[in-house]
């Protein structure tokens, strides 16, 4: 029993990994074959960024049973970490490929440290409090982001938080972080399919996390915690540590996200509690704790917009009419009997089994 | 110091504004229990109908805002009528993110009419300045409409609820839904009532805020919303005089922040001031510590 336990587990892992190699191998001859306009092609390394979001905040909301607010100043973080460490070695390391993965390996140390030490504090509140104060952390990170400015000369770093000039930089100096403007001229080191081999990485460290002595113990505190603390299972301990890995796997989403981009800069659209909301809203729409849901639903509404996109205008009034049409039918009490009594394949439902069986 | 003070009563303005926001936020949570994320944006919507009806269709001032506030207490009714009462008793997660839906749909509606252009409100309140301490501290006729009608609502609001039927059918619905159900509360119709006042504040709020500061789009809402939802969280959610207070102190702070520190950093203060109190205080300022069971 045990045994046959484990195995569908196994299983249902298999497919969610050969599902992201599937869709990988699709789009390649898809895009071989010229098939995919440019618009989505540009559209190929966000979509990744949003699938890494989405299951490692999964692993807060869904396994964990935290309502995060904040996840997009991790990512934020991991973003400006890395994209300053590439611009600063640009000519120091000139393999692309070695500088990139030494970026990874940094914006997700300091997103997991940011993550660890926001966590200490905020762990210790509950439910709502709890989802307010992520936010309102996240919202610090964007701002104070915006106020730093950082350069580099002759005579090592110099920091600021008024302006460029309050650096008192030497004349051949470099501003690397300009505030409010950000960083320019980040090498372009993502592709799709580092993109890809990311999520599968992000999904290898979430899927093994969970299905560990690790995963079990943050499942029984999200269950009872009081239970849970009974049977000797150290809260805060567990619940930091699934803190830490998911906003560290957000920061190397952030890394991601800001290799693609020449200049980044933190915006209330890219790194505020918007981006938050919406990584939320993959994880909800996918179904909480369901971490081939997530990917689903990360890809699914990022491309909805874009395959709306004859209605012109109304194509956001859409996205936001459906998400509530949704909501209502696959979680409202009334929605639930509804399909239960006709066990109809809802409209979502059916097209993620047809995704499912591709 | 004349500066301080002239700064002080702008921070109560705006605070005062917050603390309208901030109570239609605290009265749902405390009724129905979650996060209506949408309310700022009904916040955009009245100051919206009332831009339309003051410049657009020339109407007076005063009919203007009391359009906006009937548009908006329907609004408020009829969003909760189709999105959240089928999901009363679906998980909370599932609400929050239909509150969004919500949120994005009114901003969408507001960006088809009315394009993305930023519209100049014009001011609904014709009040001289007022100057005092011979002409060194200047407080202007909007500031002090906010600070005024800030306190006459809070009073009738409190009234209302403390000695009204209805009111107090709020009270007990907040308290246990079951239980007043069974003492022959109509608790829809409570959380219908709540949605309405909620709305019908968000309306005034709205247009106050867009008298003081008259830049209009159809994310002017977002912010003031999510800033009103700190305040409340501040305060201690479901808490009447918490969202008032809480309200009142995050204004302060805010324009406090703004004039002294940095006034790119002005958010970051209030939402760092939000964690401090959080964790002094995990329910806010007049929040109730709710006991653990096993």
């Amino acid at each position: 029993m045990k045994m046959k336990a484990w195995n569908k587990s196994t299983k249902s892992n298999l497919i969610t990994y050969g599902m992201v190699i599937a869709a990988y191998v699709i789009m390649e001859i898809l895009m071989k074959a010229g098939m995919v306009s440019s618009l989505l092609q540009g559209l190929l390394v966000p979509l990744c960024t949003y699938v890494i979001l989405a299951v490692s905040l999964n692993l807060v909301v869904g396994i964990s049973g935290e309502l995060s607010l904040g996840h997009a100043g991790f990512m934020c973080v991991g973003a400006f970490a890395s994209a300053f460490f590439s611009n600063y070695t640009k000519e120091a390391i000139t393999v692309s490929g070695l500088r990139f993965f030494l970026a990874i390996l940094i914006g997700a140390a300091v997103a997991a440290l940011f993550g660890f030490l926001i966590g200490i504090p905020v762990l210790r509140l509950r439910g709502d409090y709890l989802a307010i104060v992520t936010l309102a952390f996240g919202e610090i990170i964007k701002n104070v982001i915006n106020v730093i400015f950082l350069g580099h000369d002759s005579k090592g770093f110099h920091i600021s938080f008024k302006d460029a000039f309050s650096m008192n930089m030497e004349p051949d100096g470099e501003v690397l972080i300009n505030g409010p403007q950000g960083i320019t001229g980040t090498p372009h080191d993502s592709s799709f399919l580092i993109g890809v081999i990311l999520i599968l990485i992000t999904l290898f460290i979430v899927i093994n996390m969970v299905n560990s002595r690790t995963g079990r113990a943050i499942m029984a505190i999200r269950d009872n915690r009081i239970a849970a603390e009974s049977v000797g299972i150290h809260i805060t301990k567990y619940k930091l540590l699934a803190f830490t890995v998911s906003a560290s796997l957000a920061g190397v989403a952030g890394v991601l996200y800001a290799h693609n981009l020449s200049t980044l800069a933190a915006q209330p659209k890219n790194f505020g509690y918007n981006m938050s909301i919406m990584i939320l809203v993959f994880v909800v729409l996918g179904g909480i704790g369901n971490i081939r849901g997530s990917i689903i639903a990360a890809v699914v509404l990022t491309l909805l917009p874009e395959l709306l996109r004859s209605l012109n205008d109304y194509r956001m009034l859409m996205y936001a009419v459906v998400l509530i049409a949704t909501m209502i039918f696959t979680s409202s009490p009334g929605g639930q009997a509804f399909r239960e009594r006709y066990s109809l394949k809802a409209l979502l439902g059916q097209k993620k089994q047809e995704k499912e069986a591709k | 110091m004349m500066g301080f003070i002239s700064y002080l009563v702008n921070g109560i303005s705006l605070g005062s504004v917050y603390a309208l926001i901030a109570l239609g936020y605290t009265m749902v949570y405390g009724i129905a229990k979650m996060l209506n994320f949408a309310h700022g944006d009904v916040i955009m919507i009245g100051g919206f109908v009332t831009f339309t009806a003051v410049s657009g269709m020339g109407l007076p001032p005063i009919l203007g805002v009391l359009i906006s506030v009937a548009v908006c207490t329907v609004l408020g009714m009829v969003i909760e009528r189709i999105a959240y009462k089928p999901l009363r008793g679906a998980s909370k997660l599932a609400v929050l993110i239909t509150a969004i839906g919500v949120s994005y749909f009114l901003q969408n509606i507001a960006l088809l009419i009315y394009g993305s252009n930023t519209k100049s409100f014009t001011s609904v309140v014709s009040m001289e300045p007022l100057s005092l301490a011979d002409g060194a501290i200047i407080i202007s006729g909007e500031t002090i409409v906010t600070i005024l009608a800030c306190i006459v609502i809070m009073i009738a609001l409190t009234s209302f609820i403390k000695y009204s039927k209805s009111g107090r059918a709020m009270l007990a619905v907040s308290e246990d839904s079951g239980a007043a159900q069974l003492m022959g509360v109509n608790v829809n119709a409570t959380i219908a009532l709540t949605f309405a006042i909620g709305s019908a504040l968000a309306a005034i709020a709205g247009v106050l805020l867009c008298s003081s500061y008259p830049a209009l789009t159809p994310y002017t809402g977002a912010m003031p919303g999510i800033k009103a939802f700190v305040a409340a969280v501040f305060g201690g959610i479901g808490s009447i005089p918490g969202a008032f207070i809480g309200g009142i102190l995050l204004g302060v702070i805010e324009i406090l922040g703004k004039a002294y520190i940095s006034s790119q950093l002005a958010d970051a203060i209030v939402f760092a001031v939000l964690i401090i109190v959080l964790l002094v205080k995990p329910t806010g300022l007049l929040g109730k510590q709710i006991q653990e069971k096993v």
